[in-house]
């Protein structure tokens, strides 16, 4: 049991232990296969852009941190409001954690809402203020319209960041605005919270009070409840209220982005796709900062504890495998891709998810040194296996469920090396079985049918004359 | 209808159990002789069954008006809220006299008429033949006979008139065994299993007390494990909890001493009984009811409840008997007390495990008949059909339903149903609709004249298989001959479709299920309409070559076949979904779902150009 996350864990010990990045796996991978599409380059901010192009009237591409100068953690090119410039971008970022100043994470072409998301404000004790940041984030708003803003952090966790120099921001100076407060939980609760889940999954020998006593107490089903929680509000704002949204916790770099990129998920049709889904976890997790060096060292085996260990990523995997579960004909990718994604995070021969941001890449050299893991995965051959056969494009908003009874342990994922999952993967295939089946009948019948009409029509023709 | 005051309240609310903001639904509600009617303003009808209501509560009055719960046994609560007190009141009224009989005449089933004549209805009642079942099991044979002990119901009164023993089991055997058990409930075949020659037998408790032995019994016992000409050890499997097989010593009864039995090896399996069964159901019940539930409530609620590790014990206490027969080749006897609740559970899960013909529709509903109905589970008392002692009912038949949902949840290709199948025997049983589960054992059944009186579930049910079939059922797979399922804690999950299954917000919002279902059927269709497109292309190639021939010899008009035109149209539309309600997701469009593409695509595919293959019909033009 546990075969692949001791793997992993070792590979990662081993390697966490090197000194320096550059003497990992990825630097010293071959490929042995052809590359048809550097996924380096398949996911570019400028074209990511385009598809918002109706955005245009009122956001720009901008790139004041083409030096990460102003922003060690974002990308050199961030989506702004337009009416802002790059000078009023420096003051905002000196106000706001990490330099994370408000950008586009989202445009609802439905009504031109947006998510935005950025550090918290340094409002600090004393109640700072920025012209620029409040001006900023007002530019986002249309005429008459409110906004909301929600911290992913409780007030009471909120307030108490003011003495270390953050805050919140106060409704006085944001007067169109409403600020709503969920407590998504921070890395060394999440991890302890992973710990206790793969240790109650990996022993055996639990009756059912033990195994679902460790289950509950684990809490993992509560972080997912939060998270998904919090994604739907944020997307309720968006698509029923008709307000946008600006995303923050701490750092903006943890929930935040969980609840960012899955209000995409229920939000955006796109981001159900495979490609769409890249480009989802290319934008919102790799080049928004998510620190993946820190956050994916060593799973749920480490034994010293790791500060910055946290199971961010797979949290937000695992409420995309949720939502998954409850619209299983609206995603074109299946659990499996998820399961990939999730052991690549930890343990890859790819460079994508090395280093913490993109500057950190950037030094590293990855684009040259490394493969991307989009490469490999885009090609026909291993999407097959991540595709989901029942896949039907479904252009709507998808509600999920957050009820405790809906929301299942993560077998898959959990439980995988615990128990045997023949009989599943065999009537998953009788189950694909039986829709390549149906195609192959449609297609034929449809043949049939021309034929048979070419023959009626032939003969109708034979009649006229 | 005497009880029935009011038929009629208009603009009566029906609130959403789950939603936080108090979501409701307006419409009329109806009551009938034997139904509850919700009208919503959309039209939607919401039917509930007099006999399915477990309980009725009228709340304080609030300023919308008077609040009206309703549980049912189907586990749908209902939350209405009706504007006058006094109609709350009539309902109210009216529903508690017609949710709770005296008598099993004034039950549904002795006036549910779905129209079939005497013979139909008999015929639907000899569906099942448990002679037959006995035989295919392959008995009698050498080592089992057919006694006629019981023909009159003499010696047990709450079994069956036909019983099958060893054949060495004289009747005073019998008759003496019979008065050391509990009831009368000697022991008697199950199962027979008739590659290992082993069978799993059932009876009730013995009256040993501290001390007391029967010699008869000890015989019986003696001939049960020389029926198995393998195995001379045969398992006694008491599925209490030895505490409680313990106590019952000291009111005279209690379990068998292994000193007094050659060649028996004695077991506990720790099944609780059904009080701690019920009250259990009833906990898991209100935590998953509570609006605005936490993860952390729901999992100490369910643990706390206690019902997985029920679920649990039982599926291990079959594990053990199929093990028994299969590894070691003996037989084995089941009891609990009275060997009517814990005993069918093991002795039919048990079987079910051991052989596949169980796991198709037919096979299920023998089972059920046989260890269920036919040796004397108190349907009638443990399901509340009538107005009596609420302390005999007891989910022990759900416990068993769940058992085997379990099984299709780690085996989904070993079973010819589906979960359908499953969810519309527990309505039945309690629905009182059928005359199958009413009465307590095949003496009252047969008082009762149910055969005369009443119809058959199970011609019902057969007759809507295509509803309960198992889409990926592979039924010539050698692979699922015997069933051993993983019993680690992690495999049970809350059954959700069971429990929730009418509060549609915590359901997948697509079913993978029933899409694969319905492609199932249609890739049954087409393979038809293929069959019925290539012959009618080639009666059509043969006609035009004849045509041919026929027009140049005589000139001749060529008939217009409207009939293949009009057939043409029909399965045009056939090729439209089967399925649009159950793939499209709340909200969604009809745009939703991928066979209109296929379809708009033919109709607009007029051939364009005529291929060179028909070259003879175009040069005619």
């Amino acid at each position: 049991p546990g075969e692949c996350l001791h793997h992993s864990c070792s590979l990662n010990y081993a390697l966490s232990t090197l000194d320096s990045i550059t003497l990992m796996y990825p630097f010293f991978y071959r490929p042995m296969f052809e590359v048809i599409e550097d996924g380096w380059h398949s996911f570019l901010p400028e074209q990511e852009f385009e598809l918002y192009s109706s955005a245009s009237g009122e956001w720009r591409l901008s790139y004041v941190n083409k030096e990460f100068a102003v922003c060690p953690s974002y990308p050199p090119t961030v989506i702004v409001p337009k009416s802002i410039d790059d000078e009023a971008l420096r003051k905002v970022a000196t106000f706001r954690h990490g330099g994370r100043f408000p950008v586009l994470s989202y445009y609802h072409q439905k009504n031109g809402m947006v998510i935005m998301r950025s550090g918290q404000p340094l409002t600090g004790t004393n109640g700072r203020r920025c012209k620029e940041d409040e001006k900023l984030i007002n530019a986002t708003l249309r005429v008459g319209k409110r906004g909301y803003i929600i911290d992913t952090r409780s007030l009471n966790v909120a307030q108490q960041a003011r003495a270390k120099g953050g805050g919140f921001e106060q409704e006085a100076h944001y007067p169109q605005w409403r600020r709503i407060h969920k407590s998504i939980e921070r890395y060394h609760i999440l991890q302890e919270s992973l710990i206790k889940l793969v240790e109650a999954c990996n022993d055996q020998t639990h009756n059912m009070d033990r195994w679902l006593s460790k289950l509950e107490a684990s809490n993992w089903l509560t972080h997912i409840k939060e998270i998904l929680t919090t994604a739907c509000l944020a997307a309720q704002c968006i698509d029923r209220e008709g307000a946008s949204v600006l995303i923050h916790g701490t750092e903006g770099t943890d929930s935040t982005l969980q609840v960012t990129s899955l209000a995409q998920i229920i939000l955006e049709p796109r981001s159900r796709t495979i490609r769409g889904f890249e480009a989802l976890i290319e934008r919102e997790w790799l080049q928004a900062g998510h620190p993946f060096q820190q956050r994916c060292a060593q799973s749920a085996y480490c034994n010293t504890k790791q500060k910055w260990e946290a199971p961010v990523f797979l949290l937000f995997l695992d409420c995309v495998w949720q939502i998954l579960r409850q619209f299983p004909c609206s995603f074109e990718f299946n659990e499996n891709f998820l399961i990939m994604l999730f052991e690549h995070a930890y343990a890859s021969q790819f460079g994508t998810f090395l280093g913490n941001s993109e500057s950190e890449r950037c030094k590293l050299k990855l684009q040259q040194k490394t493969m991307s893991l989009w490469s490999w995965v885009n090609q026909p051959s291993e999407l097959s296996k991540y595709t989901n056969p029942l896949f039907e494009a479904n252009n709507l908003v998808i509600w999920p469920s957050v009820a405790p009874q809906s929301l299942p342990l993560w077998e898959g994922i959990f439980l995988r090396w615990n128990r045997s999952s023949k009989y599943l993967d065999e009537a998953y295939e009788e189950m694909v079985n039986i829709i390549e089946y149906n195609k192959e009948l449609q297609a034929k019948v449809n043949i049939l049918r021309r034929q048979l009409a070419e023959l009626e029509t032939e003969d109708g023709m034979q009649e006229s004359p | 209808m005497e009880h029935i005051r009011t038929t009629k309240v208009e603009q009566v609310k029906l609130l959403d159990r789950f939603s936080t903001s108090n979501k409701s639904l307006t419409g009329t509600l109806y009551l009938t002789a034997t139904h509850l009617l919700f009208i919503d303003s959309h039209q939607k009808e919401t039917w509930i069954l007099h006999h399915h209501i477990a309980s009725v509560e009228k709340l304080a009055l609030t300023t919308s008006g008077c609040p009206l719960v309703i549980q049912c046994k189907n586990f749908r609560i209902v939350h209405f809220i009706v504007p006058r007190e006094r109609d709350c009141h009539d309902i109210y009224n009216s529903l508690l006299q017609l949710s709770k009989q005296a008598k099993y005449e004034d039950l549904y089933a002795f006036s549910y008429n779905p129209k079939q004549n005497d013979s139909e209805r008999l015929q639907g009642w000899q569906l099942i033949d448990l002679a037959e079942e006995y035989k295919r099991m392959g008995v009698p044979n050498s080592h089992w006979e057919l006694s006629d002990a019981n023909r009159e119901y003499k010696i047990c009164e709450t079994y069956p008139r036909e019983l099958y023993v060893p054949w060495t089991a004289s009747k005073p055997i019998i008759v003496g065994s019979s008065k050391f058990r509990s009831k009368g409930r000697f022991p008697v075949l199950s199962y027979y299993h008739q590659d290992k020659k082993a069978a799993i037998c059932r009876c009730s408790q013995p009256l040993s007390g501290f001390s007391a032995r029967c010699v008869e019994d000890e015989h019986l016992l003696q001939a049960i494990s020389k029926a198995n000409p393998v195995n001379r050890y045969m398992y006694v499997v008491d599925t209490r909890p030895k505490l409680n097989a313990m106590a019952n010593r000291a009111a005279g009864k209690g379990y068998e001493n292994e000193d007094n039995y050659s060649s028996i090896r004695f077991q506990f399996v720790g099944i609780e009984n059904i009080h701690v069964m019920r009250s259990s159901l009833q906990k898991l019940l209100e935590v998953n009811g509570t609006k605005g539930l936490s993860v952390n409530d729901f999992y100490s609620g369910l643990e706390s409840s206690g019902w997985l590790r029920h679920i649990k014990a039982v599926m291990d206490a079959a594990i053990f008997l199929a093990k028994a027969i299969m590894v070691e080749n003996a037989s084995v006897l089941v009891h609990c007390s009275d060997g009517w609740d814990r005993t069918s559970q093991v002795c039919s899960l048990g079987s079910l495990l051991l052989d596949s013909y169980y796991r198709t529709i037919k096979g299920f509903m023998v089972l059920i008949d046989k260890d269920w109905i036919s040796f004397g589970h108190k349907f009638s008392e443990r399901c509340g059909h009538l107005d009596g002692d609420p302390k005999e009912v007891s989910p022990v038949f759900t416990q068993f339903l769940e058992c085997v949902w379990h099984l299709t949840e780690q085996f989904p290709q070993a079973f010819e149903f589906n979960e359908a199948f499953l969810l519309q025997i527990h309505e039945h049983i309690h629905s009182c609709q059928f005359g199958n589960f009413l009465g307590n054992c095949q003496k009252e059944r047969e008082e009762l004249k149910l055969k005369e009186k009443t119809y058959s579930l199970w011609p019902f049910l057969l007759e809507d298989q295509k509803k309960y079939l198992n889409p990926l059922y592979s039924s010539k797979s050698h692979r699922f001959i015997v069933l051993e399922p993983n019993t680690v804690s992690f495999n049970f999950k809350f059954w959700r479709n069971m429990y929730h299954q009418f509060d549609r917000t915590l359901h997948p919002r697509q079913s993978v299920f029933n899409i694969i279902m319905n492609m199932n059927e249609q890739n049954k269709q087409l393979e038809k309409d293929i069959k019925d497109l290539e012959s009618k292309i080639k009666q059509r190639k043969n006609k035009q070559t004849d045509d041919i021939l026929t027009k140049e010899l005589l000139h001749s008009v060529h008939p217009e076949s409207p009939t293949l035109k009009t057939s043409l149209c029909f399965k045009e539309q056939t090729l439209l979904p089967v399925n649009d309600s159950l793939r499209t997701i709340e909200g969604s469009s009809p745009a939703d779902n991928r066979y209109s593409d296929y379809a708009e695509e033919f109709s607009k595919s007029e051939p364009a150009v005529v291929s060179l293959e028909y070259g003879v019909a175009r040069m005619t033009c």
